[in-house]
């Protein structure tokens, strides 16, 4: 207690960093983390509180499965981040490795799907292939008996996305990263060579000559004051989850042809999304959930796992998530100096983090990133 | 029960049955819903049918439930018994589910009328079973007739006494009464015991149910200061102390435990309404006008779920509520809605005069809004116990969401009904902060567990054309 308070007492109104990190989501504080890792000194800026939009409550998955192509050197340098996770960040986050499945009732869907795994192949991507029905059944018992194969990718699997938020947060501060939360960023400007941003609370700012804009929902506002202009609508990402039922998939579960994503958890309580969002409000933080929209997945869900529908729905919410036009993120320089964007993922950003994270340290301080990450330049929107 | 519906009301208790009825007489098509097999809510509950205890033992306030039922049968409303709504949207939309369908609905006015609940009381042992609330006691002997011999009634509030004073009616011997009223609430109601004696009936109501008791020479045990349920598989009997004394214990399969009634708060927040906390009910209310308006247009809350009052002051609410509503929708006008709302503010103001009083006397005591010891459960939902809440706030985590994701606590089906101000209280003491500041749960619809079959097969009715007789500016509270 004394400690906090001391802190509070000591606490500079005007702070200096080498690197000003906005938004304390899983990009935020994996890039603030990657970067005091590299021996940088960061302040992160978080709104809210830690962990308290799209990247606490999200549905977890931790999915190469389905990736557009652009992104999938990102998803699989990603998928060793994981792999080593606790190395990372001294937790586990919840993370299990199973399966992740895509499910097809169609002929149509079954095509779809040997299509996709063709053109990856054809670009060198072998971690996508298709199951027949015997195989699909024998992996996944409970499937309705209508379904056709499945596009499967082994070794995919989930985490929990609150802890693993917090788990980074950690072992950020760990390493010297100053974080603040309750801290929104009202204004920037460019001042001798550096940022100094200003929080709204008098008097208080940071100055640093590098920025990390990782804001999620409101990355486009942080980017326009920084001088870039990045269209980006917010939604709510809609999540269900039931009473615990008999266990009956370790696999994650989507559909080919349609929106689902479908996971159990250890204590048999089933958690559903399906790319249906709810209305959000970036400036009051509220959500306003879309029960019609919510029914449709659900009924995919039905569709997949029929015994499912006695299942209670227990609970439903949704996060803020920032969306660009083409469902990529943002990642990358901006058009002045000292800027790098890491927002924008779209609701697909989770299991991107640990991975991001080092691009963004590598591009913040000047170093060649350890993916290419082109295709998400912030200024692809012309 | 299509379109071309003005008002939805959710709850068919003292608050709900008035509105609707004072709406359908004023000219509104209106649409009531309720979750019970048959209207009353809680207080009223069962008052129009045969089962259940006679009105010998339930006495005269819940005889009055049947003018409320025989007004509403008058006026012809449409209704929905079993009813169980699931989401009510700040636009006017609401969610329900009966016999296995349901509908998403809309009106241009809706009322939320869902009435109070039993605060929790976390002891150690509170979660056994042949534990339940003394409210839940009553609900068994009011619609099936079912009382336990021999029980324990333990806690502090009227409610306490009316049930056990309805048991000895019913011939239903009680083992003890354990009065947990603190001496320090009484000190501060003292002060406000002049306007409650204007409702000295009141007053007098409360010491005939005391006088009732004693004489049946059922054992009355003030000053107690703790508890504790006895038992492992279940309730066995119940350890207690007087003034932090010695502990006693009394044999008994059955404890009710009770301490007052708050705000059932899940609707009305789930609908992002705003709300104010009540430091002296302890408790989270929506923040309404003297209609009833909330901070959404078109939203009205009435009855207890507004503030506690009791039955006759949600009555009065309904029916203002009620007038404001036909008001708004151009079907009354504002000298009209004055002229008949005039006895009513009387009605109500009246029926206020006691509560500030009331309020602090039962004001429940600390040690039994949070349980002292860390053993004890605080979300039975998700077996959490206190002392995992504490460990989980101490690791700097800033309000009850950030708890909820990281413990669980809250994520149950009761979806923190009875652990929401548990849990926020113990944040603000361990924190040093308020608990305003600390705040409450997000609520999220459905705010009640149904099918998911039930909810995939959403009915969704087609939008009304605007009535362009509804003044929704007239139905919404003004903001700030």
């Amino acid at each position: 207690m004394r400690a906090r308070i001391w802190a509070r007492v000591r606490r500079p109104m005007a702070e200096t960093a080498d690197v000003a990190v906005i938004g304390g989501g899983i990009h935020g504080c994996s890039a603030a983390l990657h970067l005091a890792e590299a021996g940088a000194s960061v302040v992160l800026l978080e709104k809210d509180s830690v962990g308290r939009h799209a990247s606490g409550v999200n549905a977890g998955g931790v999915r190469r499965l389905g990736r557009a192509l652009e992104e999938i050197p990102l998803a699989l340098a990603a998928a060793q981040d994981w792999r080593r996770i606790r190395a990372l960040v001294d937790d586990d986050c919840g993370y299990r490795e199973s399966r992740y499945l895509k499910v097809a009732f169609t002929e149509a869907d079954l095509e779809a799907g040997r299509r996709r795994v063709d053109i990856l192949r054809q670009q060198g991507f072998e971690h996508e292939e298709m199951v027949d029905r015997a195989t699909l059944r024998a992996l996944l018992p409970a499937v309705a008996p209508d379904a056709l194969g499945a596009l499967h990718v082994p070794g995919d699997g989930a985490a929990q996305p609150y802890r693993t938020v917090q788990a980074f947060r950690r072992r950020a501060e760990a390493r010297g990263v100053r974080l603040r939360e309750g801290r929104a960023v009202a204004a920037i400007a460019r001042r001798g060579g550096a940022w100094v941003l200003e929080t709204g609370r008098a008097g208080e700012r940071v100055s640093a000559p590098v920025v990390v804009n990782a804001a999620g929902a409101w990355g486009g506002r942080m980017a326009a004051l920084l001088g870039d202009r990045v269209p980006l609508e917010a939604h709510a990402p809609m999540l269900a989850v039931t009473q615990a039922v008999p266990r009956f998939t370790e696999a994650v579960i989507g559909v080919l042809g349609g929106a689902l994503s479908l996971k159990q958890f250890a204590n048999g309580t089933v958690l559903i999304g399906g790319g249906v969002r709810g209305r959000a409000d970036p400036d009051s933080n509220a959500t306003t959930l879309d029960m019609a929209g919510m029914a449709r997945f659900l009924g995919t869900a039905r569709r997949v796992f029929p015994h499912l529908s006695a299942a209670r729905v227990n609970r439903a919410w949704g996060g803020i998530e920032g969306y660009t036009p083409d469902d990529l993120p943002v990642i990358g320089p901006g058009a002045a100096e000292g800027v790098v964007h890491a927002f924008g993922f779209s609701a697909h950003g989770f299991q991107l983090g640990p991975a991001a994270g080092r691009v963004v340290a590598a591009l913040a301080l000047g170093e060649a990133p350890p993916v290419a990450v082109d295709a998400f330049r912030a200024d692809r929107f012309g | 029960m299509s379109a071309g519906r003005d008002l939805i009301i959710v709850g068919a208790g003292p608050a709900g049955l008035a509105a609707a009825a004072r709406a359908a007489e004023g000219g509104a098509r209106v649409l009531l819903l309720d979750d019970q097999p048959a209207p009353g809510g809680q207080i009223w509950r069962g008052v129009g049918g045969a089962p259940g205890a006679g009105d010998d033992v339930l006495g005269a306030e819940y005889a009055a439930g049947r003018a409320a039922l025989a007004r509403l049968e008058r006026a012809g409303v449409a209704r929905a018994a079993g009813a169980t709504v699931w989401q009510v949207t700040a636009e006017g939309e609401v969610g329900w589910s009966a016999e296995g369908r349901s509908r998403l609905v809309r009106a241009p006015f809706v009322l939320l009328a869902t009435g109070a609940m039993e605060r929790p009381m976390p002891v150690p042992g509170w979660t056994l079973p042949g534990v339940m609330t003394a409210g839940g006691a009553q609900t068994l002997l009011k619609s099936a007739a079912l009382a336990a011999e021999g029980a324990v009634f333990a806690g502090c509030g009227p409610l306490l006494y009316l049930v056990v004073a309805q048991y000895l009616r019913a011939g239903v011997p009680v083992a003890a009464v354990l009065d947990t009223t603190a001496p320090a609430g009484r000190l501060d109601a003292l002060a406000h015991l002049p306007g409650a004696l204007l409702r000295a009936d009141l007053l007098l109501k409360g010491q005939r149910w005391l006088g009732e008791i004693r004489r049946s020479g059922t054992r009355v045990i003030r000053g107690v200061t703790d508890l504790r349920i006895l038992g492992t598989e279940r309730a066995e009997g119940i350890a207690y102390q007087r003034d932090r004394g010695a502990w006693e214990r009394i044999a008994a399969a059955h404890v009710f435990l009770h301490q007052g009634v708050v705000p059932n708060p899940n609707l009305a927040m789930a609908a992002g309404i705003a709300q104010v906390w009540d430091d002296t009910q302890l408790c989270w209310r929506p923040r309404t006008d003297r209609w009833g308006r909330s901070s959404a247009l078109g939203l009205f809350v009435a009855g207890d779920g507004a503030g506690i009052d009791g039955a006759v002051a949600a009555e009065a609410k309904g029916e203002l509520a009620a007038l404001q509503i036909l008001h708004g929708l151009g079907r009354l006008t504002a000298s009209a809605r004055d002229a008949a709302a005039r006895p009513v503010f009387q009605r109500l103001a009246r029926e206020q005069r006691a509560r500030p009083f009331l309020d602090r006397w039962f004001r429940p005591a600390p040690q039994f809004r949070v349980p002292e010891a860390a053993d004890t459960l605080v979300c039975r939902c998700e077996e959490i116990t206190r002392g995992e809440i504490d460990r989980a706030i101490d690791t700097g985590l800033a309000g009850p969401n950030q708890l909820k994701s990281f413990t669980r606590a809250g994520m149950g089906p009761c979806q923190g009904r009875l652990c929401g101000l548990t849990v926020q209280e113990l944040i603000a003491r361990r924190t040093g902060r308020g608990p305003e500041a600390v705040g409450y749960y997000r609520l999220r619809p459905p705010i009640k567990p149904l099918s998911l079959g039930e909810l995939a097969d959403l009915e969704i009715e087609e939008a009304a054309p605007a009535d362009e007789g509804a003044d929704l500016g007239a139905g919404a509270a003004p903001h700030g």
